[in-house]
């Protein structure tokens, strides 16, 4: 089984929402679409308050090169532009709009289902335009990973199917129920770099996703659908590199410099769907589960939705609900603001009352390094927290803090509850306050 | 309702395994050799224990109310360190020294730098070491197994030459290898059994709460060295009785697979089972007792730092590239 060294094997609870169908939510009154969703420049509203605005027709841009344009997710008019708070935590400029619950699309060039009809500049351009990031999280945007330096050739695009994050079923269930959209997306990016060796990679632990994957992909050359041994964090980019193709990325690089790109299932579907229908990026796939909602779900959820409405539509909070994420339990983010609006990167919202949240309440390390052993990366991070305990940072770069990913095995297998991830991301931050400074 | 949200960096979920588990997972894997040593010393040896166990408890809740600090008693740290002090000691010893060994071990060796996760040396051994340094001979009294032994007021036995005296000596053993196997010979109370000791050994491997690099290469480092070196010549030893006698099982599987002390990086493991089987045997041939185990472990303890330094793994990312150029 493919794998790689290290890791942890939390109880998936996958079972919640594995067999709930996806369903369209019907969009709210009121949408807040962020101009920011992605890594790179934050985009400029384009339109006006009072101005009606089609569904997909964009709302905001940059000039910037790194940046994807935002699109309203439905039709109606804006309402007005303002900051808002967004799940990271962080403040942006949002487009609120009021539905008109018409859906009236945005329909500038047509269909283009063929896609070997464009050059890859223009697919590039095309991607770019529809507004795709990955959607894993972090949203890196998508025609930036399209684009790899001079010098540096892809020969290899894997599909990230496996979703190692526990409770989160969203890309389970577009394997299921779009599985052609995901071949397609990924037929348009190997022809974009005119290879055939494309991979999908699906944890073991969804053998009906491998299995209706594997038939749908029976006659396509240069595509395989690769079984991944459950473990998380298969789903990390280097690892499931690792994994798959045995080539390791370098310290500070990206996939591109061992010749791979990495992409999303939701991503994939949304390169798909700016082909099939020419529909920019405005929904995605969020799964609604933990032990505090009433009816765990999937949907299909228009980007600028607050949490708040996608919590009430899932049957509304069960029991003494103690901590909302936007995420996986493992890396998701803590949310204290349920108006928040779901993002492109809203892969789950998770509802966590005590019974998921027990931990026990000690702060000690004795130094059994089990940390160190489910460390994907092969830190030691008891030493980093040692040494950030004690101010010595320059010792924290040394003992490789800054190549953390931050999927925290350590934190999670901690015995002692001593949260080593905390302190090495304290020291992550520390590090780069002081090369900031220096700069 | 949404003030009442907590916010915390991730991971929200924690799937470990606690420290006051690890530490019962010990304390259960300890119970063959401690069931043993009562059925070959009696009573006496159980009340040993318990009163290693009982005052390493009690010195650590009274430090943790000198110095104001949260009671830590509860993550059976304490208790394990009684327990294993306890097997380190003779079942005649006075109780009163046992409590002596107790406090050097919690509160000097443990408490004093620190507490848990902090010591450098293991707290056990050190409260052994700090007995052996003060009363030799208490500590070196051997019991005749399967004797009884008074529960209160002097013990006098007849003292047993253990099977290590007699190899330092470089007599042959006069008993045969089942029976020290299955711990019918003098020694301390959880030493002399190593089948018991094997059964807890494998136990906590099986449970993951120690890994078997340290174990495996110091006993067949043993094995291996004392057949190479013996009072008696070269390629003349032998390695079954030096693996099965005195406390090389105790100090494989319990001792120098203590977190604290010992490397957590694989390659340190290696190179500590392979010292400790070093050092163990140059004292059983060379040095000044017949046992040289516990102070193997400990010489290993004191270089732990220095090992895992040097072993740390190599991390992802910064393998050299085909150009040679490290990344």
């Amino acid at each position: 089984m493919l794998s790689f060294r290290g890791g942890v094997h939390p109880h998936d609870h996958k079972e919640i929402t594995k067999d709930k169908k996806i369903t369209e939510l019907s969009p709210p009154d009121t949408l807040y679409i962020p101009m920011q969703m992605h890594i790179g420049a934050p985009c400029v509203p384009k339109v006006e308050v009072g101005e009606r605005v089609l569904m997909g027709q964009i709302i905001g841009d940059s000039d910037a090169y790194v940046s994807v344009p935002v699109h309203a997710s439905v039709s109606g008019t804006v309402k007005e532009i303002k900051k808002i708070l967004l799940p990271n935590g962080s403040m942006s400029d949002a487009v609120v709009i009021e539905n008109d619950f018409k859906d009236e699309p945005f329909d500038e060039h047509g269909k283009n289902k063929d896609y070997t009809k464009f050059s890859r500049q223009e697919i590039i351009k095309m991607v770019r335009e529809a507004g795709v990031v990955g959607m894993g999280g972090a949203g890196f945007p998508t025609h930036v990973k399209l684009s790899p330096p001079e010098g540096k050739v892809i020969d290899t695009v894997i599909v990230n199917g496996a979703e190692c994050e526990p409770y989160l079923t969203s890309d389970y269930r577009v394997m299921l129920e779009n599985p052609e959209e995901v071949i397609y997306g990924l037929k348009v990016l190997l022809y974009a770099f005119g290879i055939k060796n494309g991979y999908i990679g699906i944890e073991d632990n969804k053998k009906e996703a491998i299995k209706k994957m594997q038939e749908k992909t029976k006659n396509e050359e240069g595509i395989r659908v690769v079984a991944l041994k459950t473990k998380y964090p298969q789903g990390s980019e280097k690892q499931l590199i690792w994994s798959i193709t045995k080539r390791e990325v370098p310290r500070g690089g990206l996939p591109a410099d061992v010749g791979v790109i990495c992409v999303n299932i939701d991503t994939c579907c949304a390169i798909a769907k700016k082909f099939l229908y020419n529909r920019p990026l405005i929904r995605r796939i969020v799964t609604v589960s933990g032990s505090g909602i009433k009816e765990p779900q999937n949907f299909s959820v228009r980007i600028g939705t607050p949490f708040s409405y996608v919590i009430e539509a899932a049957g509304g909070m069960a029991g003494d609900v103690k901590k909302v994420i936007m995420g996986g339990p493992m890396m998701g983010i803590a949310q204290y603001d349920l108006n928040v609006p779901v993002v492109k990167g809203t892969s789950a919202i998770l509802l966590f009352t005590e019974k998921e949240l027990k931990q026990p309440n000690t702060d000690v390390c004795f130094r059994c390094g089990r940390c160190s052993y489910v460390c994907p990366i092969n830190l030691m991070p008891y030493y980093i927290a040692d040494a950030y305990r004690i101010g010595d940072i320059e010792r924290c770069e040394k003992l490789g803090a800054l190549d953390c990913i931050e999927c925290g095995c350590c934190s999670f297998t901690c015995p002692g509850n001593a949260k080593p991830l905390s302190r090495v991301r304290e020291a992550k931050r520390t590090i780069l306050e002081n090369r900031r400074q220096k700069a | 309702m949404e003030n009442k949200l907590q916010v915390s960096t991730s991971p929200h979920i924690w799937g470990g395994i606690s420290v006051a588990k690890v530490m019962q997972y010990v304390i259960l894997a300890l119970m063959p050799a401690a069931i043993m040593s009562v059925y070959y010393f009696g009573f006496r040896s159980l009340l040993v224990m318990l009163v290693a166990v009982g005052s390493s408890v009690l010195f650590e809740y009274l430090w943790c109310k000198l110095t104001k600090r949260e009671n830590t008693i509860g993550d059976y740290s304490a208790a394990v360190t009684g327990l294993i002090l306890a097997m380190n000691l003779p079942p005649t010893i006075p109780y009163y020294m046992v409590v002596v060994g107790s406090f050097v071990a919690i509160v000097v060796a443990k408490e004093f730098f620190g507490g848990l996760g902090h010591n450098f040396i293991n707290p056990a051994l050190a409260g052994r070491a700090f007995l052996m340094a003060s009363w030799l001979s208490e500590m070196t009294k051997w019991a005749q197994p399967r004797t009884r032994l008074p529960l209160f007021g002097k013990v006098d036995t007849i003292s047993q030459v253990t099977p290590l005296a007699q190899l330092k000596a470089g007599e042959a053993v006069d008993i045969s290898y089942l029976e020290m196997f299955f711990g019918n010979v003098g020694g301390c109370i959880g030493e002399t059994c190593a089948a018991a000791l094997l059964i807890g050994g494998l136990f906590l491997i099986y449970k993951r709460i120690i890994t078997p690099i340290i174990p495996f290469t110091y006993i067949a480092t043993v094995g291996l060295m004392s057949y190479i070196f013996s009072p008696s010549g070269f390629f003349k030893g032998d390695p079954w009785a030096n693996i099965l006698s005195g406390g090389l099982f105790l100090a494989a599987f319990f001792m120098a697979t203590d977190y604290v002390t010992s490397p957590s990086t694989f390659k340190g493991q290696f190179i500590m089972g392979i010292f400790m089987g070093v050092i163990t045997v140059i004292i059983r041939v060379y040095g000044g007792y017949p046992e040289g185990a516990s102070y193997a472990v400990m010489l290993m303890n004191i270089l732990t730092p220095l090992v895992e330094k040097a072993t740390m793994p190599r991390i992802y990312g910064t393998k050299k590239q085909a150009g040679g150029k490290a990344q």
